[in-house]
């Protein structure tokens, strides 16, 4: 065969190079951005980083800056988004499995819901916040750690709820197939065979769920309030890490944007931590799951 | 139950949206035998076989017609309920397919959903069938690893010995060899042969030559259509219908 032309390898080897360099080149700025990010809020917080940060609520003059700490935030944020996880959870497991199992997975039900899952996923936080806020008037609440639970639980859904349906899909077939002809009922294939196959993507989108809820701050804005203790009910306000940054930049202050940074790093830092214990967690659900 | 086949199919037709896939089947299926039933790809093979245990139901856009008797009861009555006629039948696919737990809990899967719990007695099904399979002396000192690390040929004997722990009247396979290599597809019709003394098998195959080796009763489809079938000993010695001669003598495959 001496029909195929030769004659264009130099172009095709330069457009080659070109975009392995781009490739590398992106590659490069994510890296460098991330590492920007992290760089710059560690080197602007450790004038304010001090263990009395971390364990003391904001005492009288703090946003002045007097003394105290950002306790009632971090405790905050942590009990806002545990709950709005778990709540987000109850209500993404059962319609992910209703999607893949109940319902058939090209069924018009199943591509409707995930459009408006995906439509959810795109709307912006504050909007949530401010029909959060509506919601919780109409009820009668005040802004409060659940008025904010139930807010940000709306915010995470779609994403935590979509997550999960894409690891879903990715189950066989036959899988289910194989509990089905043992006998299974729909609800036992469900739990004892399509979780525990998805696991390690249930706990990614978990994770990236609680990460989204965590760091942010327009849903809580009007629904969680803020102050300066530590919650201890439900219908208490809470103060939330997104917010005492935002608060703590908006001051004069130098002293007291210094703790922005600080607080930023505290926050950064839970989510990394959660991150890695999810990475631990997940090597444990992988063992059993089918390749 | 002598004399009555344990399977009674009656003028089945199977529809996938418009497509006619099973044509106007009729066919007894003996029991205490394997029937194995052969023909191209494409001719619906597979379909049939699923039909006998509903695990067409979940499919889209299907449309069943006709009767399955099991134990003198239609399965697809509007009443029926489907987990219990699962459950007479253990299914073995084209590609076995392990749960995502430990061997030890592959076994126990079945017969734990229908109510086994006490440890004891689930201990000595898992040891009785994964022995009947020809599996436990190769998995007894890990069963509490995850299924997956066995190896295919492992998987699909694990698979039968699931299958098998339910307790079912009959054995389905789904072409259940073509993922194996030569001896394990060996162990696994060897294993078959042993199991007709008290089940009753039906085999999907497209390989001729196994047919030859197992089937006591034989079934041949065709686009969709039952061309014959009878004792292997007969069909194969002395086929009536045309086309079942063309694909014996592998003029059409």
């Amino acid at each position: 065969m001496n029909g195929i032309p030769n004659g264009h390898i130099g172009t095709r080897k330069r457009a080659d190079l070109f975009f392995r360099v781009l490739a590398t080149a992106s590659a490069a700025v994510v890296l460098l951005s991330l590492l920007l990010i992290l760089g710059t809020i560690l080197w602007k917080s450790v004038p304010a980083l001090s263990l009395s940060m971390l364990t003391q609520t904001p005492k009288g003059g703090f946003y002045l800056g007097k003394e105290g700490g950002i306790l009632n935030a971090i405790l905050g944020s942590l009990y806002l988004a545990v709950g709005a996880t778990a709540l987000a959870f109850l209500l993404s497991l059962p319609l992910a499995l209703y999607l893949n199992l109940y319902k058939g997975r090209a069924s018009k039900t199943a591509v409707w819901t995930r459009f408006f899952l995906d439509v959810l996923w795109g709307v912006p936080s504050i909007v949530y916040g401010a029909f959060g806020f509506v919601v919780m008037l109409a009820l009668g609440l005040r802004a409060s750690l659940l008025a904010g639970m139930l807010t940000v639980a709306l915010l995470e859904f779609p994403i935590m709820c979509r997550a999960i349906d894409e690891v879903m899909r990715l189950v066989p077939r036959e899988l289910k197939e194989a509990s089905d002809s043992l006998g299974a009922t729909r609800f036992e294939t469900a739990l004892k065979v399509m979780v525990r196959q998805a696991a390690p993507g249930i706990l990614t989108g978990v994770l990236l769920a609680f990460g989204r809820g965590i760091g942010d701050a327009a849903s809580v804005l009007f629904t969680a309030g803020f102050t300066d203790r530590v919650p201890t009910a439900l219908a208490d306000p809470a103060a939330t890490l997104p917010l005492a940054i935002f608060f703590q930049l908006g001051t004069p202050f130098p002293e007291v944007q210094q703790r922005a940074y600080a607080s930023a790093a505290v926050l950064t830092l839970i989510i990394l931590l959660i991150s890695l214990a999810g990475r631990a967690m997940s090597r444990k659900v992988t063992r059993h799951v089918v390749k | 139950m002598n004399g009555q086949p344990p399977i009674s199919i009656r003028d089945l037709s199977v529809y996938y949206g418009d497509l006619r896939v099973l044509k106007n089947i009729n066919l007894d299926i003996p029991a205490k035998k394997i029937t194995v039933i052969i023909g191209p790809s494409g001719c619906g093979k597979t379909t049939l076989l699923k039909s006998l245990n509903r695990l067409l139901d979940t499919d889209e856009g299907v449309r069943i017609r006709g009767e399955v008797v099991l134990d003198g009861e239609n399965i697809y009555a509007p009443r029926t309920e489907v987990t219990r006629i699962r459950k007479k039948m253990g299914l073995l696919s084209q590609k076995p397919q392990v749960l995502p737990m430990s061997i030890y809990e592959n076994v126990a899967y079945g017969p734990r959903i229908h109510g086994l719990r006490a440890k004891k007695g689930l201990d000595l099904r898992v040891e009785h069938y994964l022995k009947v399979a020809g599996l436990w002396e190769e998995v007894k000192d890990r069963l509490r690893e995850p299924a997956s690390v066995l190896s295919v040929g492992q998987q699909q004997r694990l698979c039968l010995a699931r299958g098998l722990a339910v307790e079912p009247e009959i054995i389905l396979g789904d072409e259940p060899t073509s993922a194996l290599d030569p001896q394990s597809s060996q162990n696994v019709e060897r294993r078959l042969m042993e199991l007709k003394q008290e089940y009753t098998v039906v085999v999907v195959t497209h390989i001729l030559r196994q047919a030859r080796r197992v089937a006591d009763y034989l079934a041949f489809l065709y686009l969709g259509e039952l061309v014959e079938h009878g004792p292997a000993a007969e069909v194969f010695a002395n086929p009536r219908d045309p086309r079942t001669r063309a694909y014996l003598t592998g003029e059409i495959s």
